[in-house]
């Protein structure tokens, strides 16, 4: 069953294009991964499909309602969590969270079994009754992702929920957005982190300057690179280094290859005879941060 | 009942901040003291006065600056993700601004029954429809959609200070001339003064359900601008 649909979508803010003709259906229970550089339009598409912004043309249905035209229906059903937003400052979290779960119309009873457990989950339960002013970053994210799921919504929208957290806040997060995927609700995430892109999402979607690239599981998205062995080199000089699939990151190169004793060989002669010092070799496997490099220089 | 939701954060979060405090409670006090300090008025006319500016300020000091800071405060996306209407935003903004008005009100009625004046009960319906009226009045001023509100702090200073020296608060309407009358007809300030006037015994210059009437219609019209206005203001603000 398909649960976020977008057709067509486009947006312009002046003359910024931030979207020119995004379409993908995410499917009931997956994890939807968003990956694009700085400016792509992820937070301008994650707008629209919570209803906050309105695309200039182009449809969008979150559990079959549109969101222009059933926006109260459509995001009774959502739950979000912003990339720039704040919980109330001089509001306890516990005030915070009870809040928004009365915005929600949910009863007061649930409301309340609900939260202490979700504080309770996210560590910031003996904290309850201070106000978030004093919180530190970490403890006001896992607050606004606590808020977030307080109405148990069956698909949940959140940009960049780990970015500057610290290892222990960010993984908590993690958890439970596995946690969550497990209990047959959608998760629609956009990220900078690849691993975390990678751990977590059945399948990425690939933006760049406001369309996407393509839309593929993180395994296969990998194996696009051109081989199933990454040989990274480093040289003590600026060289010019003519492999098929090298890709030049400064005085690096990273090759992808299925034939790494061959392609070792090569490195080797060709270092020899251009009289240039290598400085370091070695092999790993690709990653996700490969493909997404590649594909957008192939936008290029 | 969201509204009722809206309006408790808005309590807790806005009621004490400075602006809120200087403009809502301080200033009508000193507006008060220097029309009253050197002169010989008679007390009902001074209290009729204190009365009205302090509904007024009171109930236009909450309303503009809640929009403005939540922009500032980056808490407005969370509060728009939620299964709302800008229509129950805006009534649950109005609800803490009128309960702030009609609470600042007790200050000055208290003060009128200690110096002994006799107040007519219909004073009280008229805080409530005034108290709503403003509330109205000063969403309006925050239709600007900046994030600074100071700079709204500024544009309901230059339209709040223009309203109370035409609302026949310090010179009664029927000693005004002719354009003067005239002037005071577009402040619904002045109707309220009125009624205020009226139950503190003094003579009316409209009929009172006239009065009534009209502050009703300035409340409608500035209710109905105000979502129009915000559904469009409050999305520039993220
Ligand atoms: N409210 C706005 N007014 C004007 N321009 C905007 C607005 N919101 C976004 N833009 C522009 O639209 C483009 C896409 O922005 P968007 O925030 O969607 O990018 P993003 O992919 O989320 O980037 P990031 O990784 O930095 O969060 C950018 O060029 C941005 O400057
Ligand atoms: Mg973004």
């Amino acid at each position: 069953m398909i649960v976020i649909e977008a057709e067509g979508l486009k947006k312009n803010f002046g003359n910024v294009k931030a979207l020119r003709g995004i379409s993908f259906e995410v499917k009931r229970g997956e994890i939807f991964g968003f990956l694009g550089p700085n400016g792509a339009g992820k937070t301008t598409t994650v707008r629209i499909l919570t209803c906050i912004l309105k695309p200039d043309s182009g449809k969008a249905r979150i559990n079959g309602y549109d969101v222009v035209r059933d926006t109260l229906k459509a995001k009774q059903s959502i739950g979000v969590l912003p990339e720039v937003s704040n919980a109330y400052p001089d509001l306890t979290a516990w005030q915070n969270i009870m809040l928004i779960a009365s915005l929600y119309g949910m009863r007061r009873s649930e409301a309340e079994a609900r939260a202490n457990e979700l504080l309770k989950e996210f560590g910031i339960h003996e904290r309850k009754d201070a106000k978030v002013r004093g919180f530190s970053k970490g403890m006001k994210q896992r607050l606004m992702l606590s808020m977030a799921l307080i109405s148990d919504p069956e698909i949940i929208f959140l940009d960049e929920p780990t970015s500057g957290l610290d290892v222990q806040s960010a993984r908590m997060i993690r958890e439970k957005i596995l946690e969550i995927a497990n209990e047959r609700k959608t998760v629609f995430l956009t990220s900078h982190n690849m691993d975390e892109v990678n751990l977590l999402c059945d399948r990425v979607a690939i933006v760049n300057k406001g369309k996407i690239v393509t839309i593929d599981t993180p395994e296969r998205l990998k194996s696009r690179v051109g081989g199933n062995v990454a040989i990274e080199v480093s040289f003590g000089d600026k060289v010019v280094l003519n492999l098929e699939n090298a890709e030049r990151f400064g005085n690096k190169y990273v090759i992808y290859t299925t034939n790494p004793y061959k392609t070792i060989c090569e490195v080797v002669d060709f270092a020899r005879k251009s009289g240039t010092k290598m400085i370091s070799i070695n092999t790993r496997t690709p990653t996700l941060e490969d493909a997404f490099l590649k594909l957008l220089e192939m936008e290029r | 009942m969201k509204c009722l939701a809206i309006a408790k954060k808005d309590i807790v979060m806005y009621y004490l901040k400075g602006p809120v405090v200087i403009f809502g409670i301080l200033l009508p006090l000193f507006l008060f003291l220097a029309f009253w300090i050197g002169r010989n008025l008679p007390l009902n006319f001074l209290i009729a006065g204190l009365i009205s500016m302090t509904v007024f300020f009171a109930s236009t000091s909450v309303s503009p600056v809640i929009a403005p800071w939540e922009g500032q405060m980056r808490t407005l996306e969370r509060l728009l993700t939620c299964p709302i209407s800008t229509t129950t935003i805006v009534f649950g903004d109005i609800l803490a601004s009128i309960t702030f008005g009609i609470g600042i009100s007790i200050v000055p009625l208290l003060l009128a029954l200690g110096f002994g004046l006799m107040l007519n009960p219909v004073i009280i319906p008229a805080i409530i429809l005034a108290a709503f009226c403003f509330s109205c009045l000063g969403l309006l001023f925050s239709a600007y959609p900046t994030n600074l509100p100071s700079t709204i702090m500024m544009i309901s200073s230059l339209i709040r200070f223009p309203l109370i020296f035409i609302s026949g608060i310090f010179i009664p309407i029927q000693e005004l001339p002719a354009w003067g009358k005239t002037i005071s007809m577009l402040s619904p300030l002045t109707y309220f003064t009125d009624i205020v006037r009226v139950s503190l015994g003094m003579s009316s210059f409209l009929p009172l359900y006239l009065d009534f009437i009209i502050l009703a219609g300035f409340s409608i019209g500035f209710l109905a601008l105000a979502i129009k206005l915000h559904e469009h203001a409050l999305l520039r603000r993220l």
